[in-house]
């Protein structure tokens, strides 16, 4: 059934439990990724899985339970260690494109900041790369001087994926990437990350509300409710044969075009 | 000379100067990096050198010569009241000549003569904080500064030469200090960088609206950040001094009439002055 695991895996997370006042937000979660593979955490709004995306990137500290990163303690690695992390083989795509991109510097400069930021000092290689970006991104590198605030929502969005993917990490954290677009742009990014995820190899944890984008991009998905991981297995057994009556209830819910 | 009997010597008292003092060594201690202090109310408005005016009473001594200039000259307002302020509440003397200043504070500008290890150069500083432009928390630049996480900055600096073709940035130019804190130079025109750099003499740095305190030592790295293919350049107009025909000083552009006269001088008097007297000698 499951695919022989050749590899360690990238991230291990071992019963994570974190309290909003009365509110579980996590609740004994435990996951594992490993490299090139796509994991999709599902569930209805609130049943915290953007709580456990920020949690496994280290960027909210749990009450309880461990996160390891190739062998490194997340949790308590210092500040310094989790950027570089941060800036170098991780990556986050956040939902509102505003929260990742700096709307008031170049899409050129967007993609190079993280370049610049891990030492590259070379104008012109900066740039060549980043036109390189743009292109892969499907975004006209002509445009590469212009503001992203000029872009449409679905560009911004490419942007920030080029902008996330420029120096190669090795794990994309993702929340709800195709959120607040409109379907056919989402659709194209669909396919565009799919494409760079297999191409590049990268292991991608994505967050997502959306059954249908889960199916297209992840080998596995975790169905979260109330904090608490209640299904998990490959992409199409848990869709195609839902156990816990809350995974039946969200795949019934999917409309059919 | 003795000073004004109504203020304690230099004006602040002693308490206070001693904990100007105490930021002071830190900030050498630590070179390039902000180490906040308790700034005083001083008797002139914020943006006129309160930051200045602080350290260098904190470290004035009575045998100290106390040179003042802004914007390189000695004889703006600026610089003639605070030599006058020195002398009324320490009774110091004071002097234009930068070789007979023990003491230098400057305004946006550092003399055209090279300093020497037994002078101390004082800069007043409206913004101490070079990230501030690019990332507007403070609470965030700080841990920048702790990570020394500075690739925003190149940013900048990459920004300029996609629109402009080259670094625009002409002043207040940001420069790495010992290899390890982002230092605003104050708004001293980007010309006068490369005299920071391994600087015989101490630089020390005050903000007082921003209360902060930064210093590079004598005989200190200090680059100006650049790119690989677009280096550092420092920018000067391509003129020739009238008054003393400099050509590599830093020249003020003075207009002369209402009709579209003008002349470029420098803007360091006291050097062209010096300049102009060695050439009348000679002729």
């Amino acid at each position: 059934m499951s695919t022989p695991l050749l590899t360690a895996p990238l991230l291990t997370a071992r019963d994570l439990t974190l309290h909003f006042g009365r509110v579980a937000a996590l609740d004994g979660v435990d996951l594992e990724i490993h490299p090139g593979e796509v994991v999709a955490i599902v569930g209805e709004s609130g049943s915290g899985k953007t709580t456990l995306l920020r949690v496994l990137s280290g960027l909210m500290r749990p009450d309880g339970g461990e996160v390891s990163y190739l062998g490194q303690d997340v949790l308590g690695m210092g500040e310094a260690a989790r950027r570089r992390l941060m800036r170098t083989e991780w990556g986050f795509v956040h939902q509102n494109p505003r929260d990742g991109l700096r709307m008031a510097v170049s899409a050129g400069g967007n993609i190079g900041e993280r370049l610049m930021a891990t030492g590259a000092r070379h104008y012109g290689n900066i740039r060549e790369q980043a036109s390189h970006w743009l292109t892969r991104v499907e975004i006209d590198p002509a445009r590469m001087d212009e503001v992203p605030a000029r872009f449409s929502g679905g560009m911004q969005q490419r942007l920030q994926i080029a902008r996330t993917l420029v120096t190669l990490p090795k794990l994309v954290f993702m929340d709800e990437p195709t959120g607040g677009l409109d379907v056919s742009v989402q659709a194209r990014l669909l396919d565009l990350i799919r494409a760079l995820v297999a191409d590049l190899g990268l292991a991608v944890l994505i967050v997502t509300h959306d059954i249908a984008a889960a199916r297209l991009l992840a080998h596995r998905m975790l169905v979260m409710r109330h904090g608490v991981v209640v299904e998990s297995g490959l992409t199409d057994r848990v869709l195609d044969d839902p156990q816990h009556p809350y995974t039946q209830l969200l795949v019934s819910s999917v409309l059919a075009a | 000379m003795s000073h004004d009997p109504g203020y304690n010597f230099a004006y602040l008292d002693e308490s206070t100067k001693r904990m100007i003092r105490r930021a002071i060594l830190k900030a050498v201690a630590i070179p390039g990096h902000q180490v906040p202090f308790g700034s005083r109310e001083m008797p002139l408005p914020y943006g006129w050198g309160t930051g200045g005016i602080q350290v260098t009473a904190a470290i004035l001594g009575p045998t100290d010569v106390l040179k003042v200039i802004d914007q390189g000259s000695d004889d703006t307002t600026n610089a003639v009241s605070i030599r006058a302020f020195f002398r009324r509440v320490a009774g110091v003397a004071t002097t234009e000549r930068t070789a007979e200043a023990s003491i230098i504070q400057t305004r946006h500008r550092i003399p055209e003569r090279a300093l020497r290890e037994d002078q101390i150069l004082v800069y007043q500083v409206p913004i101490p904080e070079p990230l501030g432009r690019l990332e507007p928390r403070i609470a965030e630049t700080r841990r920048m500064h702790a990570m020394a996480d500075y690739g925003l900055m190149h940013v900048k600096l990459y920004e300029d030469i996609a629109r402009h073709g080259h670094i625009a940035t002409s002043y207040s130019y940001p420069v790495m200090v010992n290899g390890r804190y982002l230092m605003s130079p104050s708004p001293i025109p980007a010309f006068d960088n490369p005299k920071m750099d391994q600087m015989p003499a101490l630089q020390l740095f005050g903000a007082g609206r921003e209360k902060r305190i930064y210093a590079v030592p004598p005989y200190t790295s200090v680059k100006s950040l650049d790119f690989d293919d677009h280096p550092f350049r420092p920018i000067r107009a391509p003129q020739t001094c009238e008054l003393c025909g400099s050509r590599d000083t830093y020249l003020d552009e003075v207009l002369t009439d209402d009709v579209g006269g003008r002349i470029f001088v420098c803007s360091d008097t006291d050097f062209c002055t010096e300049r102009q007297a060695v050439r009348e000698a000679a002729e």
